[in-house]
C-alpha cells in the first residue's frame, strides 16, 4: 500500500484538545522559539549572568558551528539517508586548515576556506558514490567513513597540535570578532542558514530531495534522477562539514586530532528537534538551525544553574529520543485530526 | 517486483531474480572470509615472530572477547532487519554502575549482577521504543547510544574506579588454567554454541530469519514479530551488560568512556561475518570467523606498532568493504542484465523493422 | 451525442501478453477517441489490468500493437507513455505525502522564473486554476498527507492535465469513493470530455458505466468480447457478455453433508470498512464471499484471522468467542488464512520452499525444541506430494516457483496445520488453468474432510462452481446470501454492484 493509502481507512476525528499540538506541529519553528524563550527566561531568572553579552556570544558562536553542520545533515536526512561522518570531516578539515597556515602563513583567507570546503566535498563524494552507485545503506557507509576519516586525521596529526600562534590574525578574528555585538560566526551561520532555507524552497533540485525522501519509488517513476540527487546531498553535506571545520578552527584557535568527535550525534539531535523527520521527506533547515541553537542554549543553561556539564551528553541523548518519540506519537494520534487543515511546512 | 501504484490484479510471475537473493555470493562469502583470515594470520606472522605462538592466542582472544559477546545478539537483531548502535554505551554504563556500587560497599558479585540487570533494562528501553512506539531502530539507538554514555559520564565524569578483587581481575592477565584462552572467550564460545543452535535449529531461529526476509509473511504465519524483536533488544542489553562487567574486570578499572567507539567493531564483525544489512540472512559460523579475523587483525596491527587511531582506519575500511563486496557483485550483475536486455531490444527492433 | 473523430487518439490492436504460463491477454482491442468516455468492463482476470498497463507503457505486448495518432507506438517504460500524453489515474494514487498539493502536481516540472528559481506563486495559481476548471475546491498549499482518496485522485488528474495528457485512463476510480465524491468525479469526467480528452473508464460498477460512458468494451478471459455504443446496451446484456461462457466441469465441488456451525460471524463491524457482516460456515461447507474489489471481503477475512481489529460484533469458533487482534489466537483455534497477496503475505520469497511450507508448523516439526536435520524437508516433501507441487529442489527459494505452485506452497503451509477453518483469499488469481483445477479439487477434498472453507473470490464461475453458499458484499455490507441452487452469475453480479432488488 502506498504511504497515503495506508491512512485512508482512518476515520477523521476532530478534537479541540489537540489545538496546541496542532499549532506546534504546523509551526515547529515557532515551538522551538517558544522553548528557547522559556529556557532563556527561566535560566536568567535564576542567574542574571546567563544573559550577559559574553555568554550570549559564546552560546551563539558554538551553536553556529552545529547549525552549519545541521544544514548539510538536514539535506541528507531529508533524502532518507544519514551522514555519520560529518564530525570526522570537520576534524580533518580543521586540522588541514591549521597545517596549511602552519606551513603557508600568508595564504589568502578565501583560498583557505575554499580548500576546507574542497576537502569536505571530496569525502562527500566518496560517501555519495558508495551510497548511490554501490547501493550500500548510508548508515553503514558513513559509520565506516566516520572511523576511517578520523583515523586518517589521527595518523596525520600524530601528537601534533596547531595553536593560535600559528594562525594569522585575520583568520582568528573570524572566531572572536563581532559586529554590533553579534559574533562573526553567528553572522556566517545566519547567512548560511538563510541561503540554504531559501534554496531549499526555490530550486527544483531541492524539491527533488523532499520528493525522494517522501517516496523514493514514486520519485523514480516521476523521472527524478534519484541517484544523482542523493549523491549531491552527500557532497553538500561533506562540503559544509569541511567549511565548518575551518570555522571551528577560527573559533577554538587550536586543534589536535580529536576535534569534532561526537558532533554527528549532536547534529542529528539538533536536526530531529528542529522537526526534520528521521524518515525523510520533511523538515526545514531553519528548524534544524534553531534546534542547534536550542540545544546549545540548554547546555549552557545547565551549566549556569550548576548542573554539571558532564550531564550534557545524557541530556542530548534524552532529548533526541524524546523528540523522535514525540514526533511519532503526534503523527499517529493527532495527524488524522489535522487532515483538513495542515499546510505545507517545507 | 511489483509496479508502484498498479494493483496487480492479474499476476505477472517474475523470473527476474529479486535483488536480495544472492545465494551464490553467500556461499562463497564464507570461503572468502576464511581466505581473509588466512591472510590476516599470514600478515601477523610476518610482522612478529611471536604471532603464531600459542601464548599469543591468549592476547588475540583477549582483545576481542567482549566485542565478540556483543556481536552475537546484534547478529540476531540485524537478521531481523533492525540495528542496535547502543551496544558500546551499554557496556560503558553497566561497567560504571558495577564500579559505583562496588565503591559504595556492595560486594562484587551483587554489583556484577546489578550491572547485567541494568543491561536488561537498557535493552528493554530500546526494545520498547522500537516495538511499542514504532520508532526506527537506527534513530532510537543513536539516541540511546548518546543517552547511555551521557548517563555514564554524569555518574562518573572524571574518575576511574578500580580496586576490584584480584581473583576476578586476573581474567585480564591469566588464561584459563590448562589452556591459552582468556575467560571472556570461553563465555563467547559457550554463548556462540547456544546462539548457533537457536538460530539455525529452532523454531525461534526460523522465525528470526522470516522476520528479516519477509516480515509481513512472517506475521501472517503467526510469528509474533514485535515480541521477538523486543526480547532480542533485551538480550542485547543483557549481553552488553555482561560484556561491560568483563571489560571492567579485564582492565581492572571502569571509566565513563570505557569501550567508547566499540560499536564500530561489533557492527564490523557482524557484517564481515556475512550477515546481510538488509536482514534475513547470516550465520553464526560466519560471525565466529569474523571474530577471529578481527582478533588476529587487531593483534597483528598492534604488534606492527600501529596506533589505535590508525587501526580504526583499517576496521572502518573493512566495514565498508564487507558491504560493498556483496553489493558490488549485484552491481556487476545488474549492469550485465541491463546491457543484455538493451541488446535484446535492439535485436527485436531490428527484426521487427526487417519483417515490415 | 458522441463526438467522434475519424481516427482514434489511441488504440490497441489484437494485443497479446503472456506471463509465463498465464495468458493474461489473448486479444486486447480498444479504440479511444477524443471527447469520448469509453467504459471498459470485465471480471477480474478478464485482462483489463494488463491492457491498461500496456497503454501505460509498463508492459510491452508480446503480440499486436499500440497505435497513437495513427502511427505505431512503442513504449519502453511508463515515462515514455506519459510523455506521449497518456495518463493513468490509479485506484490508490501515489502522491508524495510530505509535499503540498501544488508541488505534487508539478513534481519535477515546476514552473520557473529567473535564475531557475521555482515560481511558487505561478505554481499555486495554475494549480488553483486546474481545480477551478475541474469545478472542485482543493487547497493547493495543503500537504498531500491526509487528503481523502477522492481528493488524491483529483490531484492525480490535475497532474495529468499539467502534463498535457490527451488520454486519461481511470482504473477503478470509484472503488474507494463515497457517493458524493463519485458525483463530483463524474462532473470532472464530463469536463475532461468537453475539453477533448479521451477518457478510458475501467470499472465494475455498471450504473456508473451507464451514467457516463458513450461506448463500452467488454472483455472476458483475456479477449475482447464486444464494443458498442451505450445506447445499444443494457445492464443485462453487459453482464451476459461479461460472464457468458460454457460452464464446464472445471469446478467439481463434491456435494457434502455439512456438519455443525464452525465459524459464526455476527454483526462484525470495523468503522469505515465493513458494517454488520454476519454469516456462518459449517463443517464441510464452502462459503464464498463474493463482491467487487473494495467491497471489504479481504478486510473481513483479515479481521477474523486477527491481522486487523474489529470494533463491534463477534466471531465464534465452535460456539466460543474469538478474541480480536492476533493471528496467534486465530491459529490456536484452528483458523488458517491463505492471503490475497502471496508474494508479500503468503510466502517469504527468499526462503526455501521447504522452509516456507514448514513455517506455520515449526512446533510440529521440532523435537524437544530443536528442528532435526531434514525434518522440514521431509515434512515439506510430504505435503508437496499431496498437493502435486512442481518444484526443482525443495531447497530452491520460493520465487523460483511458478505462480500456481507458489499458491500450492501457501496452501500446503496451511493444510499442514490441519485447520478447522480455512480462509482462502482469491485462491486461483493469476495462476494457470491446470493448476486452478487442482486447487479447486483440493478445496473440495478439504471440505469433504470436514473443514469449513471460507473462500473469497472475484471470479463468478469459481464462486458458482465451488460454493455451497454465497455471501455477497457491497461497500462493506452483506447485500444478499444465496444457496448454491438459487445463485446465478447475473444475480451475484447484481448484488455485487449494489443493485437492490426485491426478492424474486
Amino acid at each position: 500500500m502506498t504511504a497515503l493509502a495506508e491512512e485512508r481507512k482512518t476515520v477523521g476525528r476532530s478534537s479541540s484538545s489537540h489545538a496546541i499540538a496542532e499549532l506546534l506541529l504546523r509551526f515547529r519553528e515557532l515551538g522551538i522559539v517558544l522553548a528557547l524563550v522559556l529556557v532563556v527566561g527561566g535560566t536568567t531568572i535564576d542567574n542574571h549572568r546567563f544573559l550577559s553579552l559574553t555568554n550570549v556570544q559564546q552560546v551563539l558562536s558554538a551553536a553556529s558551528i552545529i547549525a552549519l553542520l545541521a544544514i548539510g545533515e538536514t539535506i541528507v536526512i531529508i533524502t532518507r539517508n544519514v551522514d555519520l561522518s560529518i564530525g570526522s570531516v570537520l576534524g580533518i578539515s580543521a586540522y588541514a586548515t591549521g597545517e596549511l597556515y602552519h606551513h603557508h602563513p600568508h595564504v589568502p583567507l578565501a583560498l583557505v576556506f575554499l580548500l576546507a570546503v574542497g576537502i569536505g566535498a571530496a569525502f562527500g563524494v566518496v560517501n555519495g558514490v558508495i551510497v548511490t552507485v554501490v547501493r550500500v545503506p548510508s548508515l553503514v557507509v558513513t559509520l565506516g567513513t566516520l572511523y576511517v576519516i578520523r583515523g586518517i586525521d589521527g595518523a596525520w596529526a600524530g601528537g601534533n597540535q596547531v595553536n593560535a600562534s600559528m594562525l594569522p590574525n585575520s583568520f582568528n578574528k573570524i572566531g572572536y570578532g563581532t559586529i554590533a555585538g553579534v559574533p562573526y560566526l553567528g553572522i556566517i551561520a545566519i547567512v548560511a542558514v538563510g541561503i540554504a532555507t531559501y534554496a531549499m524552497r526555490t530550486f527544483r533540485t531541492a524539491r527533488d530531495f523532499y520528493a525522494i525522501g517522501s517516496d523514493p519509488e514514486a520519485a523514480r517513476l516521476a523521472g527524478i534522477p534519484v541517484g544523482a540527487r542523493v549523491f549531491l546531498a552527500f557532497v553538500l553535506s561533506g562540503a559544509i562539514a569541511g567549511l565548518a571545520g575551518a570555522v571551528w578552527l577560527s573559533y577554538y584557535a587550536s586543534v589536535d586530532a580529536i576535534a569534532g568527535v561526537g558532533y554527528e550525534f549532536q547534529v542529528i539531535t539538533a536536526v530531529v528537534i528542529g522537526g526534520v523527520a528521521i524518515f525523510g521527506g520533511s523538515g526545514t533547515v531553519l528548524g534544524a538551525a534553531l534546534g542547534a541553537l536550542l540545544l546549545n542554549t540548554i547546555n549552557s543553561a545547565l551549566v549556569v544553574v550548576n548542573v554539571s556539564s558532564f550531564w550534557s551528553q545524557a541530556f542530548a541523548g534524552g532529548l533526541l529520543v524524546s523528540a523522535i518519540a514525540f514526533d511519532r506519537l503526534i503523527a499517529v494520534r493527532v495527524a488524522p485530526a489535522l487532515r483538513t487543515r495542515r499546510r505545507a511546512r517545507v | 517486483m511489483s509496479d508502484l501504484g498498479f494493483q496487480p490484479r492479474e499476476e505477472a510471475p517474475t523470473t527476474e531474480q529479486p535483488a536480495r537473493s544472492r545465494l551464490h555470493v553467500f556461499v562463497r562469502w564464507e570461503i572468502l572470509l576464511l581466505a581473509v583470515l588466512g591472510g590476516t594470520i599470514a600478515f601477523g606472522a610476518d610482522v612478529s615472530p611471536y604471532f603464531l605462538q600459542s601464548t599469543n592466542l591468549f592476547y588475540i582472544c583477549l582483545n576481542v572477547g567482549e566485542v565478540a559477546i556483543m556481536a552475537l545478539p546484534l547478529t540476531l537483531i540485524v537478521i531481523t532487519g533492525e540495528i542496535d548502535l547502543s551496544v558500546a554505551s551499554t557496556l560503558g554504563l553497566t561497567g560504571v554502575l558495577m564500579a559505583e556500587l562496588f565503591k559504595h560497599g556492595w560486594p562484587i558479585w551483587p554489583a556484577m549482577l546489578a550491572a547485567v540487570a541494568l543491561g536488561v533494562v537498557l535493552g528493554a528501553f530500546n526494545g520498547f521504543l522500537v516495538t511499542r512506539i514504532g520508532l526506527p531502530s537506527l534513530a532510537v539507538t543513536i539516541g540511546t547510544l548518546t543517552l547511555y554514555r551521557g548517563i555514564a559520564q554524569g555518574i562518573l565524569p572524571t574518575d576511574t574506579i578500580g580496586g576490584f578483587p584480584t581473583y576476578l581481575t586476573k581474567i585480564g592477565v591469566v588464561p584459563i588454567p590448562g589452556t591459552h584462552l582468556p575467560y571472556s572467550i570461553a563465555f563467547f564460545a559457550v554463548l556462540a554454541i547456544v546462539f548457533a543452535v537457536v538460530l539455525h535449529a529452532t523454531p525461534l531461529g526460523r522465525a528470526i530469519f522470516a522476520i528479516g526476509a519477509g516480515q509481513e509473511a512472517a506475521f501472517f504465519a503467526g510469528i509474533r514479530v514485535k515480541r521477538i524483536k523486543f526480547w532480542l533488544f533485551v538480550l542485547s542489553g543483557a549481553m552488553c551488560g555482561l560484556a561491560g562487567v568483563l571489560w571492567s574486570l579485564r582492565f581492572a578499572s571502569a571509566r565513563y568512556d570505557s569501550g567508547s567507539g566499540l560499536e564500530l567493531f561489533v557492527v564490523t564483525i557482524v557484517l564481515l561475518g556475512g550477515v546481510s544489512i538488509f536482514g534475513g540472512r547470516g550465520t553464526i559460523a560466519g560471525v565466529i570467523v569474523a571474530v577471529a579475523v578481527l582478533g588476529c587483525l587487531q593483534t597483528a596491527l598492534t604488534a606492527d606498532l600501529m596506533p589505535a587511531q590508525d587501526q580504526n582506519i583499517v576496521v572502518g575500511a573493512l566495514l565498508v568493504a564487507s558491504v560493498i563486496v556483496p553489493n558490488g557483485g549485484d552491481l556487476y550483475r545488474r549492469a550485465r542484465v541491463r546491457l543484455r536486455s538493451a541488446a535484446a531490444r535492439r535485436h527485436a527492433a531490428a527484426a521487427q523493422a526487417e519483417s515490415q | 451525442m458522441t463526438t467522434m473523430h475519424s481516427q482514434p487518439v489511441l488504440s490497441l490492436e489484437h494485443a497479446q501478453k503472456r506471463f509465463g504460463a498465464v495468458h493474461a491477454l489473448e486479444d486486447g482491442d480498444i479504440e479511444l477517441f477524443a471527447g469520448e468516455v469509453h467504459g471498459l468492463v470485465g471480471e477480474n482476470g478478464a485482462g483489463k489490468s494488463t491492457l491498461v498497463k500496456i497503454l501505460a507503457g509498463v508492459h510491452r505486448p508480446d503480440g499486436g500493437r499500440l497505435v497513437l495518432d495513427g502511427e505505431e507506438a512503442v513504449f519502453d517504460n511508463a515515462k515514455q507513455s506519459q510523455a506521449a500524453g497518456i495518463a493513468i489515474i490509479f485506484q490508490e494514487p501515489t502522491l508524495f505525502p510530505d509535499l503540498s498539493v501544488a508541488e505534487n502536481i508539478f513534481v519535477a516540472m515546476q514552473p520557473l522564473k529567473r535564475f531557475r528559481r521555482i515560481d511558487g506563486r505561478r505554481m499555486r495559481r495554475e494549480a488553483a486554476g486546474f481545480f477551478e476548471q475541474l469545478g472542485v475546491r482543493v487547497d493547493p498549499d495543503r500537504l498531500a498527507r491526509g487528503l481523502s482518496i477522492a481528493d488524491q485522485q483529483l490531484v492525480e488528474i490535475a497532474k495529468a492535465l499539467t502534463a498535457n495528457a490527451r488520454v486519461i485512463v481511470m482504473d477503478e476510480p470509484t472503488a474507494a469513493l463515497a457517493t458524493a465524491e463519485v458525483e463530483r468525479l463524474f462532473g470532472i469526467v464530463q469536463t475532461l470530455r468537453a475539453r477533448g480528452n479521451a477518457v478510458l473508464f475501467v470499472s465494475h460498477r455498471l450504473e456508473e458505466i451507464f451514467a457516463i460512458c458513450q461506448r463500452v468494451t467488454v472483455m472476458r478471459d483475456g479477449r475482447h468480447v464486444l464494443t458498442k455504443p451505450i445506447e445499444e446496451l443494457t445492464t443485462q446484456s453487459v453482464i451476459r457478455a461479461m460472464v457468458g461462457r460454457d460452464m464446464d466441469a472445471l469446478f467439481p465441488k463434491v456435494a457434502t453433508d455439512p456438519g455443525g456451525v464452525v465459524l459464526k460471524v455476527d454483526r462484525l463491524t470495523r468503522e469505515g470498512v465493513f458494517t454488520d457482516v454476519s454469516f456462518e460456515v459449517r463443517s464441510g461447507e464452502i462459503v464464498a464471499l463474493a463482491g467487487l474489489v473494495g467491497a471489504g471481503r479481504t478486510e473481513v477475512a483479515r479481521a477474523i484471522f486477527g491481522i486487523d481489529r474489529w470494533d463491534a460484533g463477534t466471531v465464534e469458533i465452535h460456539g466460543r468467542p474469538l478474541q480480536t487482534g492476533s493471528p496467534t489466537m486465530a491459529m490456536a483455534v484452528g483458523i488458517g488464512l491463505v492471503p490475497e497477496d502471496r508474494r508479500q503475505q503468503g510466502l517469504v520469497m527468499d526462503f526455501s520452499i521447504e522452509r516456507n511450507i514448514a513455517l506455520a508448523s515449526l512446533d510440529t516439526v521440532s523435537r524437544g525444541g530443536l528442528i532435526p536435520r531434514g525434518a522440514e524437508r521431509k515434512f515439506a516433501k510430504d505435503w508437496a506430494l499431496r498437493l502435486q507441487l512442481k518444484y526443482g529442489k525443495l531447497t530452491n527459494p520460493a520465487w523460483t516457483l511458478s505462480g500456481g505452485n507458489q499458491q500450492k506452497a501457501v496452501l500446503a503451509k496451511w493444510l499442514a496445520r490441519r485447520p478447522t477453518v480455512l480462509i482462502v483469499d482469491e485462491p486461483t488469481r493469476g495462476i494457470d488453468v491446470a493448476t486452478k483445477a487442482e486447487v479447486h479439487r483440493l478445496l473440495s477434498e478439504l471440505a469433504a474432510q470436514g473443514v469449513a472453507v471460507l473462500m473469497i473470490s472475484s471470479e463468478l464461475p469459481e464462486v458458482l462452481g465451488m460454493a455451497d453458499r454465497i455471501v455477497v458484499l457491497f461497500e462493506g455490507r452483506v447485500t444478499r446470501e444465496f444457496a448454491r441452487a438459487e445463485a446465478s452469475e447475473d444475480a451475484i453480479m447484481r448484488a455485487a454492484t449494489g443493485i437492490i432488488e426485491e426478492a424474486a
